[in-house]
């Protein structure tokens, strides 16, 4: 009689396999993402699974927190950024990571996307950018390109877009990176850069979304669209932030953009009051000491 | 569980109401806050930004008060106790989160410091007028806990009771104070940290593969964790299970919603907290809140010299509200006599719960100023015809 061999999929510990099937239609760029993610994941060292944590908003990346094997929040739309602020602050032992779509990053999460990354939160935002409000139908985002249709523009966008790498560093994030959801190694060593740096490291991922944005704007299939980001982007490691804009369908400039140093708010929390008020002072933070950060790759 | 002493400013000071909020809050073993500044409410966390680093707390102030709101939902769930604080427009922006604070069942405390609306309204001064708000502010069904102290020495006191009443039932607790509360200065009595008791996070000690996260008992009541120990819980806003999965199900909405009102309405008599004065034998019963009972005080005293037979009952707990002995009064005697700075919104509910067996005499007052008792006397007139 045959044997049947039950294989564990290399991810299985790491993802929510009694929610699997996930709800993401097929060729979104999400599924990569969040493959690529765990990848990096599996080569974090600083801490042990136990202490990292994820938080997301709502919509179709606000479902990744539900997905992911680590103590994970599934806020309100928009949010996922200071409630995230809460945990690391409560607890700084944790390595807190946010997953969040353009829409709810950037759009209603706006404000608190340019606070965090002011104070230097050290939190890891990860954005799934597919330049549309997916989950609710394919409205027009503010990272929507223009002329590109949405069902909110139906006669194609007239609003600037946000570049959102320059607004990540013009606000003081430490780390940010900008990727295509085809470049797996790439993104996967972003993710651990960005993990392993204390701060605010902001990653975007251009991600296609095939049912609203492809199907409407007639770029073919999820995957075609997936190899058209692909082909079409240039790596510019270090690109002025001010060059960064995304055309409809035209080049797209990826790569590291910024990597440098700025204390956390934690950081800066301790160092002041400590130099003010010296003893009387009690260390607010990280129990875990800090491990040396390998290179990526 | 006794207090830390770290947090607790024993002795008798002479403390306005925002203070004694903050010291209560410290008492109570908060140790992080998230704020955003607005009037008459920022001395609550403008203490609390000087006390706390002597020990071991944080307080950030947020960029908005959305965000003040789901910080200290994160923050609990990273184990600590925590709070926020607020007047009329901050308390409209923290609706949304306060309702994912009741569905991922998170302790926590909301203060808000009322002031005259709509609108920005009377920033600087005094109303009543967000009781309503505080009972269903946020959309969908849900139940709440919200307490409303009428002097300092109270504000110290029930921002305790409000911690202590978050951590019994894991439920946002709403302190709704007044402007006229948190801006009078009186002396205020802070014990020992020994003589404070307070309520410790039912945290459970199953192991992480036997945990689930909304599994409750009879009390209705889950087991939480500390993110970051192990458990690698869900936890969402949309309508879950007990392993916190969403399932977007009439069944699982009935189950997961009727357990949310249930646990507070069916212990409804144990949060419930009043104070009852001269009941027996009353014609007329005055009952209020905050500053507008002490408001309320001159007339009552008035009608009992007088002859009139007044008895008297001040909410401590506004929500939720005493249906039970309302009901029962109400076959006693001849009338409520409601006075609340609104155009009747507690009031509401004394007629509702008294159901035509005496009337209910609201006394109105827009807001700005406190009631004269003349007309508090007025209506208890009235009501004993």
């Amino acid at each position: 009689m045959e044997q049947i061999v039950h294989e564990e999929h290399p991810m299985e510990s790491y993802l929510r396999m009694d929610r699997i099937p996930h709800i993401w239609c097929p060729t979104c760029g999400i599924g990569t993402t969040v493959s690529c993610f765990i990848s990096a994941l599996k080569k974090y060292e600083q801490r042990s699974l136990e202490k990292v944590a994820i938080v997301s908003g709502i919509g179709c990346t606000g479902r990744v927190a539900g997905y992911v094997k680590l103590d994970s929040f599934h806020t309100t739309h928009g949010r996922a950024i200071p409630f995230a602020t809460g945990l690391k602050l409560a607890n700084p032992d944790l390595k807190v990571i946010v997953f969040s779509g353009d829409g709810d990053l950037i759009s209603i999460g706006g404000n608190h996307f340019i606070h965090a990354a002011r104070r230097n939160m050290d939190i890891t935002v990860i954005c799934i950018n597919n330049f549309i409000y997916a989950m609710t139908g394919g409205q027009v985002a503010p990272t929507t390109p223009l002329t590109a249709l949405a069902s909110t523009s139906p006669h194609g966008n007239f609003e600037q877009p946000f570049s959102l790498p320059q607004l990540a560093a013009s606000c003081g994030a430490v780390y940010v990176a900008r990727w295509t959801a085809l470049h797996i190694r790439r993104m996967t060593n972003a993710f651990l850069e960005a993990l392993n740096k204390r701060g605010f490291s902001f990653v975007e991922i251009i991600t296609p979304c095939s049912t609203l944005y492809g199907r409407r704007n007639r770029l073919g299939t999820g995957l075609d669209l997936m190899k058209f980001y692909y082909d079409n982007s240039e790596i510019q490691h270090g690109a002025d932030i001010r060059s960064l804009d995304i055309e409809f369908q035209k080049k797209i400039i990826i790569g590291k953009f910024i990597d440098r140093e700025r204390p956390t708010f934690i950081d800066s929390m301790n160092t002041h009051l400590k130099g003010k008020y010296g003893d009387k002072y009690e260390w607010y933070g990280e129990k875990i000491p800090e491990v040396p950060v390998k290179a990526a790759g | 569980m006794k207090a830390d002493p770290k947090g607790v400013l024993t002795g008798e000071h002479y403390l306005d109401g925002d203070y004694a909020c903050a010291e209560g809050a410290m008492a109570a073993g908060c140790r992080f806050v998230a704020g955003y500044p607005i009037t008459p409410s920022t001395e609550v966390v403008e203490r609390m930004a000087l006390r706390f680093p002597f020990m071991g707390g944080v307080f950030i102030q947020m960029e908005d008060e959305m965000a003040s709101m789901n910080a200290i939902l994160g923050g609990a769930w990273g184990g600590k106790k925590t709070m926020t604080v607020t007047s009329g427009p901050g308390f409209s922006l923290m609706m949304e989160n306060l309702g994912l604070g009741v569905m991922m069942e998170v302790p926590c405390v909301l203060v808000n410091v009322q002031r005259g609306g709509p609108s920005t309204g009377l920033p600087t001064m005094v109303g009543q007028a967000d009781m309503m708000q505080a009972r269903w502010g946020s959309h969908g069904d849900y139940e709440i806990i919200a307490l409303s102290p009428a002097s300092p020495q109270e504000a110290f006191e029930y921002t305790i009771e409000a911690f202590n009443l978050s951590e019994t039932y894991r439920v946002p607790v709403l302190l709704m104070m007044d402007e006229c509360v948190g801006h009078m200065t009186e002396k205020v009595v802070i014990p020992t940290a020994d003589k404070i008791d307070l309520v410790p996070r039912k945290l459970t000690k199953l192991p992480p593969e036997k945990y689930l996260p909304y599994k409750t008992d009879s009390s209705m009541v889950p087991e939480m964790i500390v993110a970051g120990e192990g458990y690698k819980i869900h936890t969402t806003g949309l309508t879950h299970d007990e392993r916190g999965y969403p399932v977007m199900t009439p069944e699982c909405q009935e189950k997961l919603v009727r357990r949310l009102v249930d646990k507070i309405r069916k212990n409804a008599e144990k949060i419930i907290h009043i104070e009852e004065t001269q009941i027996q034998g009353a014609d007329v019963v005055v009952m209020a809140y905050g500053i507008t009972s002490r408001v309320a005080q001159p007339a009552i005293d008035r009608a009992r010299k007088e002859g009139m037979k007044v008895g008297q009952i001040k909410l401590i707990t506004v929500w939720p509200f005493p249906e039970k002995r309302v009901a029962e009064l109400s076959k006693k005697i001849k009338a409520w006599v409601v006075p609340e700075i609104n155009y009747g919104q507690v009031s509401l509910e004394v007629e509702r719960c008294a159901g035509g067996k005496a009337r209910t005499i609201l006394v109105p007052h827009g807001g700005g100023w406190v009631h004269d008792p003349d007309n508090i006397y007025k209506a208890i007139k009235e009501a004993v015809k």
